[in-house]
């Protein structure tokens, strides 16, 4: 596979996260900070994941529009929409994943945007091109997707007498991997993929069903070593745990890495949570016009085989895909099969009552 | 010639105004505001009305959170009883070293500072977990005592086990007590150092022992010393969040975990205010009891 490197867990939710959390309370509010830099000309004030683009993107873009990029990061959701709650501080792209594009939307954090703009929107998959949590795609254009699975030490898998860890069984439900074994610290993905486990969509998920839920993962906590904060590659390259809920990307980095033939993933039976991470002009952006020609840039083909060999996520750009090597179109880490494809769903946002809702159940569900 | 503060209002004010300010606007109006919230109510996604309603408070008195609370006293405080055990032994040790080594030792309990206490976590990590650097070394003891006594004719022992170290509360308390433990010294030295020397020779003369000596005649002398590291070691330890979160296992939450997630994930500021200010309360508590016990010393002093 490319060129992936693997940086000991640092990928798109990493360190960062948690210096973000020592610094939580500098990121509230203020002034973008002086956007200097980059000689004159206009500006597009990007706010992105970390490790999230390609290495030459925003010179090609510069090159092409000679518009500046100048790009900040942030670390979670929870991050950015913290940061624009107040209003927005000078951003004019920013990157949230689709439960966000609906909470921000719902939120008036978000600029309709203009499609005869963005030409190169013909270059998405068709299933990207509309999207259950922003119909019309009225607010934001697909960036990247991913998808939460079981990454696994292959030969710890086989010592047990398995081949693949195929059932979200393995993590919510059972004992095989007792202290082997860790799990995200997120509220809504735990509960969401029980729900899946139960046989129950990701969403809509009923009380009776969330009680149920609570109960399995209370059970479930003594044999779970962490509940960890997205540093789930790390558990298994060092040995801590033989398997792990994480996302495909950051399996698919450590799997490209030295040593990582020892690793595989596989998103479960029942099927899984995809997520996808959207571009969008937050309401109050200097630079509209700027931020849509931008957008387009990223969307281009070309453009998006630079950032996609980088990144190594898989891409909602059929333009891109097909200008990328068999290595990566056909890896089934970063694709995973159409018949689990199938089975799995776009978390909703459910509004904050919910939010708050899963979050008491983890707080209980730790406390316990 | 000594003059008081009244007798030069002017330069008295103008080298206690910027600071004064400062502490105004960027610690007592930010908190007043979370202050504020912790009595408001959610009205959508991004906004806040203060109505001065309790509800956030009742919800935070709940068992559910009390125990949290319960559980974070009981760790910042074992944290901060084992940074006493081991931190007088060292204060006193610097306080008694000669000028020299005394600038070293100080410089060595100041070290850790130097480095991000986020990076010092990741070290602590690798020092502790399963093929960290302790169960390497440890491995290497067994190995070698296993062929040790292969090599005498006895049974050699099994296959080394390593020990589990992180994910649990022992490694946060351990991960506490290192970062905090400098906290706890510095205070003690500065007692220990001031201390009147001719007293301790005055109990060693009239036939007390070291111990008794230690126990009758230094540890209340350093009354003050203790109380103030005590306290600048708990308050901290009590509202850690990283270490927990980084350190800790499945049952490892603390009240600053659920804090944190009330502000991002729950997007529920008022909530978060209102245990934030619960927390902030118990330190004040702790503060009182530190001047009770500041001032009954000064008394018998």
């Amino acid at each position: 596979m490319a060129k992936g490197k693997y940086l000991g867990g640092a990928s798109r939710r990493s360190i960062l996260q948690q210096f973000g959390a020592a610094a939580v309370g500098i990121s509230f509010g203020g002034a973008l900070s002086a956007c200097g830099g980059g000689g004159g000309g206009p500006t597009v004030n990007f706010y992105n994941w970390d490790t999230y683009i390609g290495p030459t993107t925003l010179d090609d873009f510069k090159e092409a529009t000679g518009t500046n990029v100048n790009m900040s990061l942030f670390a979670t959701n929870d991050e950015l929409f913290a940061r624009l709650r107040a209003g927005n501080p000078g951003f004019d792209v920013i990157v949230p994943s689709n439960e966000y594009v609906t909470r921000m939307s719902q939120a008036q954090m978000l600029q309709e945007l203009d499609h005869s703009k963005i030409p190169n929107i013909a270059n998405l998959l068709p299933e990207f091109q509309d999207a259950s949590f922003d119909p019309g795609r009225k607010y934001s254009m697909p960036y990247t997707w991913l998808v939460l699975g079981i990454g696994y030490n292959k030969e710890a898998v086989r010592a047990k007498g398995l081949t693949v860890p195929d059932s979200w069984k393995y993590l919510f439900d059972d004992a095989t991997f007792n202290q082997k074994m860790a799990l995200l610290s997120e509220s809504a993905d735990l509960i969401r993929l029980s729900a899946k486990y139960l046989g129950h969509s990701v969403n809509g998920i009923p009380p009776a069903m969330l009680t149920q839920i609570e109960q399995m993962l209370i059970r479930q906590k003594p044999r779970v070593k962490q509940f960890h904060s997205d540093n789930g590659q790390d558990l298994l390259a060092s040995g801590e745990v033989d398997i792990v809920l994480e996302y495909n990307g950051d399996i698919a980095q450590l799997m490209a890495a030295e040593g990582g033939d020892k690793f595989d993933f596989v998103v479960p039976k029942e099927g899984t949570l995809i997520n996808s991470d959207c571009l969008c002009i937050p309401n109050g952006a200097p630079n509209t016009e700027g931020a849509h020609a931008f957008i387009n840039y990223l969307l281009d083909a070309e453009a998006g085989k630079k950032i996609t060999e980088e990144i190594l996520f898989p891409t909602p750009n059929k333009a891109t895909r097909d200008l990328m090597p068999d290595s990566y179109k056909n890896n089934p880490v970063i694709f995973p099969p159409a018949d689990v494809m199938a089975k799995s769903e776009y978390g909703a946002f459910e509004g904050d009552e919910k939010s708050r809702e899963y979050e008491e159940i983890f707080t209980r569900i730790s406390a316990a | 010639m000594e003059q008081t503060w009244r007798q030069a209002k002017a330069a008295f004010a103008a080298i206690a105004v910027p600071p004064i300010a400062w502490l105004f606007l960027f610690f007592l109006v930010p908190l007043a505001v979370v202050w504020g919230y912790s009595l408001g109510e959610n009205t959508g996604p991004t906004t806040i009305d203060v109505t001065g309603t309790f509800a956030n408070y009742m919800r935070a008195v709940e068992p559910l959170y009390l125990e949290i609370f319960g559980k974070s006293l009981i760790i910042a405080g074992l944290t901060t009883v084992l940074c006493l055990i081991v931190g007088f032994p060292v204060a006193l040790a610097i306080a008694f070293a000669s000028p020299k080594t005394k600038a070293w030792l100080l410089l060595l309990i100041m070290l850790p500072f130097w480095t991000n206490l986020l990076i010092r976590t990741f070290a602590l990590i690798a020092v502790l977990r399963e093929n960290g650097y302790v169960n390497a070394i440890l491995e290497w003891f067994w190995n070698g005592g296993s062929g040790l006594m292969a090599l005498i004719g006895l049974q050699p022992l099994g296959d080394f086990e390593p020990l589990t170290l992180l994910y649990n509360n022992t490694a946060v308390v351990i991960g506490l007590v290192y970062v905090h433990l400098p906290f706890m010294v510095l205070p003690l030295y500065s007692a220990l150092d001031r201390m009147d020397r001719s007293l301790m020779e005055a109990s060693l003369d009239l036939g007390a022992g070291h111990m008794r000596t230690i126990w009758s005649v230094v540890v209340p002398l350093a009354a003050p010393g203790i109380a103030s590291g005590v306290l600048i070691t708990f308050i901290p330890a009590l509202g850690a969040y990283l270490t927990p979160d980084l350190l800790g296992g499945t049952d490892s939450q603390m009240i600053a975990n659920v804090i944190e997630r009330q502000f991002k994930r729950a997007n529920d500021w008022p909530f978060g205010a209102a245990l934030s200010f619960l927390l902030m309360y118990l330190t004040f508590i702790a503060i009182a009891v530190q001047a009770f016990v500041q001032r009954k010393s000064e008394r018998r002093g």
